[in-house]
């Protein structure tokens, strides 16, 4: 039995269909991506035969060794960085958690963190915990656009200041922040710069070698390998302490055994983004556009989220006022498109998303945010289809809602 | 992802009744948009005084179109006195169930119905909706009589179990303490009458600090923590008891009213009516303990 070639025939299967025997048109790209062919096959082998642990003294495992420091190249190379700084982790999450808490335990005598307040919760939820704990905490609040105060931000910055956390780009609008000049701004002021980039690798160019950033934070599978798998880079130099200890891999600043088939998808992932990029910015900003702007001018009651110019090429985040999220993510299902929405339904949660409500967008809107997350593998077909059924779902939720006059 | 059954899915899909009846004889609203979702139910009457007619308007989610929807239909035929018995729970039973996350969706089709009702025995003129009791979740406006009502007829005993029924709780957490008080209210009439036998008539001084401390931090501290605050026992002097706050509370300036009204009501109802609380007020007053430092290293 060929397992590659079973895979292939399953995923035939599942490529064209849905549950509903519905054609998927993928759109949530943000949340996760589907793993590219070529990442599949070259973590394949690692699933099968080669399933040696690298740190083994026979060349059975041992020779396991050398993919693994491949991909680390693959990946150094994508950002911009020399391969040694970059350790591998099971996730943006695991690497957000790291990187902040291995900062506050290499550095016990500074007691404030500073944050944002539309960050993931990987970070937020871990910069509150660890306020409950005693450290200072300082939120930035965002504007209508979604971005901070520089000036604030700079004044926030003091001695005190153990790290400062920043994403790169926001998970739900796709609002790049001002990276470069706000590591800039926290290195003048000695302290040490952490940015959640889980969004912009393999979306915006970085060359980390030339920037002040001293920790970044990446998922694979944002970047079309498969969930699990993820890296944090630490400038040369950084202070840091391990945050998951009990072994000597990644130099002892990860330990535990390499996830082997992870890491060679992370760096397969890593070497095709570096090379498709230049997509990004053309193809997938293309259909983003189109779509944008197909769904404000015929949807009734539509605005764009968050701010227009600094923004993943990717993504579109847009309010249809009065109707509610979940009930337009359900009809966009109906018809296998798949996006997602900020509204309290969604999440289980009563309150609309936190990025909404922190750049102040109304409640009238903040519920029926829709997030459409594009990726190289959609399609101006696809476009199109979904451009053609928003129109007439917002109308039948619209002739529902008791606000619309 | 929710778990919708089928039958959800076809009143979200295919809704019926969907729309507004003209010149209503009770038209109900509940929700608003802010509180991220919203019903108006209008009936109309036969001459039998029955319900011939019932339509919705909906601004929410799959489930709350579903509820809104069904209600209609479970309303049409019924007088006035046998629709104001249907309840949330009839509603999800019809459904066939919602996930518990979305009971509160059921519960809206229970309130305009009963608004509904209202709006009809108080005559055509549009009367301002009153609110029953005092508000308790102010994030989205749910009374005490609200929370007690989904506490009663759903049989339920958590902070967490009321949030998902009627929503109260779910936004800035604040009044979570104030929530338990009315489940424990409810659900502990039974066990109150045990425990107030259960307190000894004279307690010893162990016994009585043992039984301050356990009050603190099963009683008290949990309300104060809902608030982003806390309590610390400083000493115990005869009935005197001597805290300190800290966090938010230390800085509120309402602290005084939390003091009086909540920890000595406390104290007084497990330990003992003599109690008189005192707060440490060198303790929270922190330039001035960095300032008796500094005479004293001089």
């Amino acid at each position: 039995m060929n397992p590659v070639r079973d895979y292939k025939a399953m995923e035939s299967v599942m490529k064209k269909k849905n549950s509903n025997g519905m054609n998927v048109i993928y759109m949530d790209n943000n949340a996760t991506t589907k793993v590219a062919d070529e990442v599949r096959d070259a973590m394949m082998p690692f699933l099968t035969e080669l399933y040696g642990n690298p740190s083994s003294m026979h060349t059975f495992g041992g020779q396991v060794e050398k993919h693994i420091r491949k991909s680390r190249e693959s990946l150094a190379a994508l950002l911009g960085c020399d391969s040694s700084e970059i350790i591998f982790t099971s996730g943006g999450t695991e690497s957000d958690n790291a990187a902040i808490k291995g900062v506050l335990a290499a550095l016990p005598e500074k007691r404030k963190i500073i944050t944002t307040r539309v960050e993931h919760p990987a970070v937020l939820a871990l910069c509150r915990e660890l306020q409950d704990t005693g450290y200072t905490l300082v939120e930035l609040g965002v504007d209508g656009r979604g971005q901070i105060d520089l000036d604030e931000l700079a004044g926030e910055v003091d001695e005190d200041t153990a790290i400062v956390s920043i994403m790169y780009a926001n998970n739900e609008t796709g609002v790049i922040f001002p990276i470069d000049k706000i590591a800039e701004i926290v290195k003048s002021k000695g302290a040490v710069f952490h940015t959640d980039a889980v969004q912009a690798v393999g979306k915006i160019p970085l060359s980390l070698d030339k920037s002040n950033i001293d920790l970044l934070s990446l998922s694979g599978h944002k970047l079309h390998s498969p969930k699990g798998i993820g890296a944090l880079y630490i400038k040369k130099g950084t202070r840091i302490s391990p945050f998951i200890v009990g072994g000597h891999q990644e130099k002892n600043r990860r330990a535990g055994t390499e996830n082997v088939p992870g890491i060679v998808a992370l760096g397969k992932a890593g070497e095709l983004a570096a090379k498709e990029i230049g997509l990004e910015n053309t193809k997938v900003k293309k259909l983003r556009d189109k779509l944008e702007a197909a769904l404000l001018k015929t949807c009734t009651g539509a605005t764009l989220n968050g701010d227009k110019i600094n923004r993943l090429p990717n993504t579109t985040n847009i309010s249809f006022e009065f109707i509610e999220g979940e009930a337009i993510l359900l009809l966009l299902n109906q018809f296998g498109i798949c996006a997602s929405s900020g509204s309290a339904c969604t999440s289980g949660s009563l309150e609309p998303s936190h990025v909404m409500r922190a750049m102040g967008v109304p409640f009238t809107a903040a519920h029926g945010s829709i997030r459409f997350s594009l990726s190289r593998y959609n399609t101006e077909e696809e476009v199109d289809f979904v451009a053609g059924k928003m129109p007439q779902i917002v109308n039948r939720l619209r002739e529902l809602s008791p606000f619309v006059k | 992802m929710w778990d919708y059954n089928p039958k959800v899915m076809e009143y979200f899909l295919h809704p019926k009744n969907a729309g507004e009846i003209e010149n209503p004889d009770g038209v109900g609203e509940e929700g608003s948009l802010a509180c991220g979702d919203a019903l108006k139910l209008t009936f109309k009457l036969d001459k039998a005084g029955r319900i011939a007619d019932a339509k919705f308007k909906t601004f929410g989610c799959a489930s709350a179109i579903a509820s809104a929807s069904i209600m209609t239909e479970m309303i049409k035929g019924l007088t006035i006195e046998e629709a104001e018995k249907v309840t949330n729970k009839d509603i999800v039973d019809k459904l066939g169930g919602l996930p518990e996350q979305k009971m509160h969706c059921s519960v809206m089709g229970m309130e305009a119905l009963q608004a509904a009702i209202k709006n009809y025995r108080g005559g055509k003129e549009k009367q301002p909706q009153k609110i029953e009791g005092k508000i308790v979740c102010t994030c989205f406006g749910v009374t005490d009589k609200e929370i007690e009502k989904v506490i009663i007829e759903n049989d339920l005993d958590s902070v967490e179990q009321v949030t998902n029924y009627c929503k109260a709780g779910g936004g800035c957490g604040s009044c979570r303490g104030e929530i338990q008080m009315i489940i424990n209210k409810i659900r502990g009439k039974k066990e109150k009458g045990a425990e107030a036998q259960a307190k000894p008539k004279k307690l010893t001084n162990l016994q009585k600090i043992q039984l301050i401390q356990r009050t603190i931090s099963e009683q008290i501290r949990p309300l104060l923590k809902a608030d982003g605050g806390d309590i610390d026992l400083i000493d115990v002097e005869g009935n005197k008891v001597i805290v300190a706050f800290r966090g938010m509370c230390s800085q509120c300036r309402t602290a005084e009213f939390t003091l009086k009204d909540v920890v000595e009501a406390k104290l007084k109802e497990f330990v003992s009516d003599d109690i008189v609380v005192e707060e440490e007020k060198t303790m929270i007053d922190e330039p001035h303990i960095h300032k008796e430092i500094k005479r004293a290293e001089k």
